[in-house]
């Protein structure tokens, strides 16, 4: 009897559950490449980056709009000197499997980041908390790096320098807890189905590399009641027309990405389910001044700067769809105002009367023009780019220009050995809102700056501004830093980064926002398919 | 018999040792590693993922270091995929290759054989004229051109089937890339059944068998197919192997999660084991087909002996 009733009782629960089921169909987000990892302190890509941020919830969170938001914890103090952050934990947070999400947990997260056994490419973010520097470089344990647990619930995070963009660093990836026994028990392969414990809105359901990321609801997330979406499935497709094409087949409800080349398609037939947002980045030409023609030629570097043409270049090759650039830190950035150079101001055909004086004054004649190479890496976007820059600079100045295209590594590879280089491609995502995010990868000893440019001053500035502790004194060394490096200009700004997302008419809660987030636990789904 | 097996199958060995040895040192030869990225490492940071990885030894030991692991059956771990074993992704991508690649031979060999035959028979008509228009175009036009078309038309515009993606039972994800796959081979099937059944068909002993007053179907299906289908099995090793190079860009467009989309990918990546490992994957699988194909060609063909 008792097992008839418990049979019947199953049924009841299968045929009340499937109408439920059915209710909520999945999200099916085009996610570009495939995921590398799923390592909150190893994903490094955007699309890695995006999936991660449905799995775990970091100190802070990042709300529609783009604004930092409590997230693990539900709030905080900040010593009067900003050296020093208390953050006070959500007691009812628990992690996937019900543990409950501790202090040591978040402390334990941010140790691995730094470690460098852990191998992080994103470590060097941290180094704004005490003793990360030393941490990351092999001089102390990870132990001593400046994050406590006071008690299970309370975390002190101490800094080597007030810093005012902590809040928003605290809600990237890299900063994300790790559940202990999980890694301990798995290793490095913690982050994998049916082994990760996760404390964000969703947990892993299953991972077919190279094909989707299927993710489900996290039932033990503080937040649960609030989660609408029970299924989110993150598809790989490196081959931006391919998603284009499941987009259109409806077999995707966000596309992040499509062929520049089919933009006023696009906006033709899909023009209302268009995103297009500012976005914190820029794409640029660097020089390399460590060799010739560049190396101590200003006059050169500003004509060739001057005479780019970006308002035709941006609208004609570019569709529009990203702002032109005349500065480095993007507009939008928090807490500051980009130093565009006076020029960015004048007429088209002033500069261009300026950037043939420069090229005078720099030494070249249309008998003996300058002979330039621009390198990029091979892609049509980056192509269309070159030929349009070597045909300005050849028709206003007369400069004669090589174009070289090489496979990705290849090009990354001679670009860093700055032997061969003399334009080349380069561009750069900030990874969180604060100007440091850009004029730090032009600091002299920086990994990043493929230039080969130094100025003591503009280091120093930039050493300052990390233990200033007044925000406008601060603000006006990183402006001054800007100033100096676009005077100096060892590099062409071309155009700021914009996202670009398809999102069908039925997914509700989505917003523009200049990180380009969109936690899948803030949307939902409403109306037909 | 069995010797001749034996012995082919140990000429192997040197021949995928060859294979891997040049593999391995032609992507170590390529500029860029592993660990280049837009964004550069700390050099702190880059030492201890290269001494994790073995990347920091002199290269002749890293060798000796693969092949060590090889002998032991190890393929080693990813550089790109954190926390994957090279075995443990050919063997998830296998299933979907293996399905996609053996359908398209199955087909290839039915449809082109059937056309091949069915042209023959109707040699220099019309049926005979449009099969080989049709099959010079399979020939001709690149499965890149083929696969977008086929996306628009049956997924975009008409609807029927899924663009691209792959999900466990869902056999309408395998139509088009499995269709996309076996076209140039269905034409060159078809070429090459219909050339050797027309010489088949003008020999002595189908005379004779037409003679003694057989149907023609009997005359086709019992006495002309048999010698006719040697030389389609002959194109069975080189059609094997254009499915896989074919199942790289197949992969890549239907996005397929396969093998050889790993291998376009983790070229791309400089992921160095994993490119070996399908390398090694690929080279074992061609070698094993063209020695079955040898062995069913002396099993049809009494004249063929193997020694």
């Amino acid at each position: 009897m008792m097992r008839r009733l418990a049979r019947g009782l199953c049924l009841l629960a299968v045929l009340g559950g499937m109408p439920a089921l059915a209710a909520t169909p999945p999200l099916r987000i085009g996610n570009g490449a495939e995921p590398q990892t799923l390592d909150p302190h190893k994903t490094e890509t955007v699309d890695g980056s995006r999936i991660v941020r449905d799995l775990c919830e970091g100190l802070t969170s990042v709300s529609p709009t783009g604004d930092v938001i409590a997230g693990g914890a539900s709030r905080w103090e900040i010593s009067p000197d900003g050296l020093e952050y208390t953050f006070y934990l959500r007691p009812e947070a628990r992690w996937s499997n019900g543990d409950p999400v501790t202090a040591e947990d978040f402390v334990a997260g941010l140790q691995r980041a730094v470690d460098p056994k852990t191998g992080s490419s994103y470590a060097q973010m941290l180094t704004p908390l005490l003793n990360a520097e030393a941490v990351i470089t092999g001089k102390q344990p990870p132990t001593t790096l400046g994050a406590e647990a006071l008690d299970p619930l309370t975390l002190r995070i101490r800094l080597h320098g007030p810093t005012p963009y902590l809040l928003g660093l605290l809600s990237h990836t890299t900063s994300f807890p790790i559940h202990r026994p999980s890694l301990k028990q798995h290793g490095e392969q913690f982050a994998r189905p049916g082994k990760m414990v996760c404390n964000g809105a969703y947990k892993l359901d299953q991972w077919v590399v190279q094909s989707h990321v299927k993710l489900s609801r996290n039932p033990h997330y503080w937040d649960a009641a609030h989660t609408r979406i029970e299924t989110v499935v993150y598809h790989a497709t490196e081959d931006t027309n391919s998603e284009l094409k499941s987009y259109r087949a409806g077999e995707l409800d966000v596309a992040t990405g499509f062929p520049a080349v089919q933009t006023p398609w696009v906006r033709k037939y899909l023009g209302d389910q268009l995103r297009v947002a500012t976005y914190l980045g820029i794409s640029y030409f660097g020089y390399n001044v460590s060799r010739q023609p560049f190396k101590d030629n200003l006059k050169l570097r500003q004509a060739l700067a001057l005479a780019v043409d970006r308002e035709i270049l941006v609208r004609k090759v570019l569709y529009g769809l990203s702002p032109v650039a005349f500065g480095w830190v993007p507009p939008g950035t928090a807490d500051y105002t980009p130093q565009t150079p006076a020029w960015a101001k004048w007429t088209p055909a002033q500069r261009l009367a300026e950037a043939r004086r420069l090229y005078a004054e720099s030494g070249y004649t249309d008998d003996e023009p300058a002979q330039v190479e621009i390198r990029y890496n091979t892609s049509q976007d980056n192509k269309r780019v070159a030929v349009v820059l070597a045909a300005m600079w050849k028709q206003w100045l007369g400069v004669e220009s090589t174009l070289v295209n090489e496979e990705w590594k290849v090009f990354l590879n001679t670009r860093k050995l700055k032997k061969q280089t003399q334009v080349f491609r380069s561009g750069w995502i900030g990874d969180y809102n604060d100007a440091t995010t850009f004029l730090d990868i032009m600091h002299s000893t920086h990994g990043q700056n493929d230039t080969g440019w130094s100025n003591s001053h503009y280091d120093a500035l930039l050493a300052q501004a990390s233990i200033e502790t007044d925000t406008a004194r601060r603000r006006e060394m990183l402006q001054e830093a800007e100033r100096i490096l676009m005077a100096e200009l060892p590099m062409i700004p071309i155009s700021f980064s914009s996202s670009k997302n398809l999102v069908k008419p039925w997914v509700k809660g989505w917003q523009d926002n200049i990180l380009d987030y969109h936690y899948s636990k803030d949307l939902w789904i409403e109306g037909a398919r | 018999m069995i010797r001749y097996a034996m012995g082919r199958l140990l000429a192997a060995i040197p021949t995928l040792f060859v294979l891997i040895t040049l593999a391995f040192f032609m992507m170590r030869a390529a500029p860029g590693g592993p660990f280049d990225r837009e964004r550069s490492l700390l050099p702190e940071i880059e030492q201890a993922i290269k001494a994790a990885y073995h990347l920091d030894e002199p290269l002749p030991q890293q060798y000796l270091r693969y092949m060590g692991g090889l002998l032991r059956g190890d393929l080693g771990p990813s550089f790109q995929y954190a926390g994957y074993s090279v075995s443990e992704l050919i063997l998830q991508g296998l299933p979907v290759s293996a399905t996609i690649g053996l359908s398209s031979l199955l087909i290839a060999v039915l449809v082109g054989g059937a056309a091949g035959i069915w042209a023959a028979r109707r040699q220099n008509h019309l049926a005979d004229y449009s099969v080989m228009t049709l099959s010079m175009a399979g020939i001709s036009l690149p499965s890149y051109v083929v696969a977008p078309l086929l996306i628009l038309l049956f997924a975009v515009v008409l609807g029927w089937l899924p663009a691209s993606g792959w999900e466990q039972g869902r056999y309408s994800d395998l139509v088009l890339p499995i269709t996309a796959l076996a076209l140039p081979q269905i034409a060159y099937m078809a070429r090459m059944m219909r050339g050797s059944m027309i010489e088949v068909l003008r020999s002595n002993f189908i005379r004779t068998a037409r003679a003694k007053g057989l149907p023609e179907s009997t005359v086709i299906l019992r006495h002309a197919l048999k010698p006719a289908l040697m030389p389609i099995l002959s194109l069975l090793g080189p059609a094997a192997a254009g499915v896989i190079t074919g199942s790289v860009v197949i992969e890549q467009i239907f996005a397929m999660p396969g093998i050889g989309r790993y291998f376009v990918q983790a070229a791309i990546n400089r992921d160095y084991t994993l490119v070996l490992g399908v390398v090694i994957f690929y080279g074992t699988l061609i070698v094993l087909f063209n020695f079955v194909v040898d062995l069913l060609y002396s099993a049809l063909d009494p004249r063929v002996r193997l020694q």
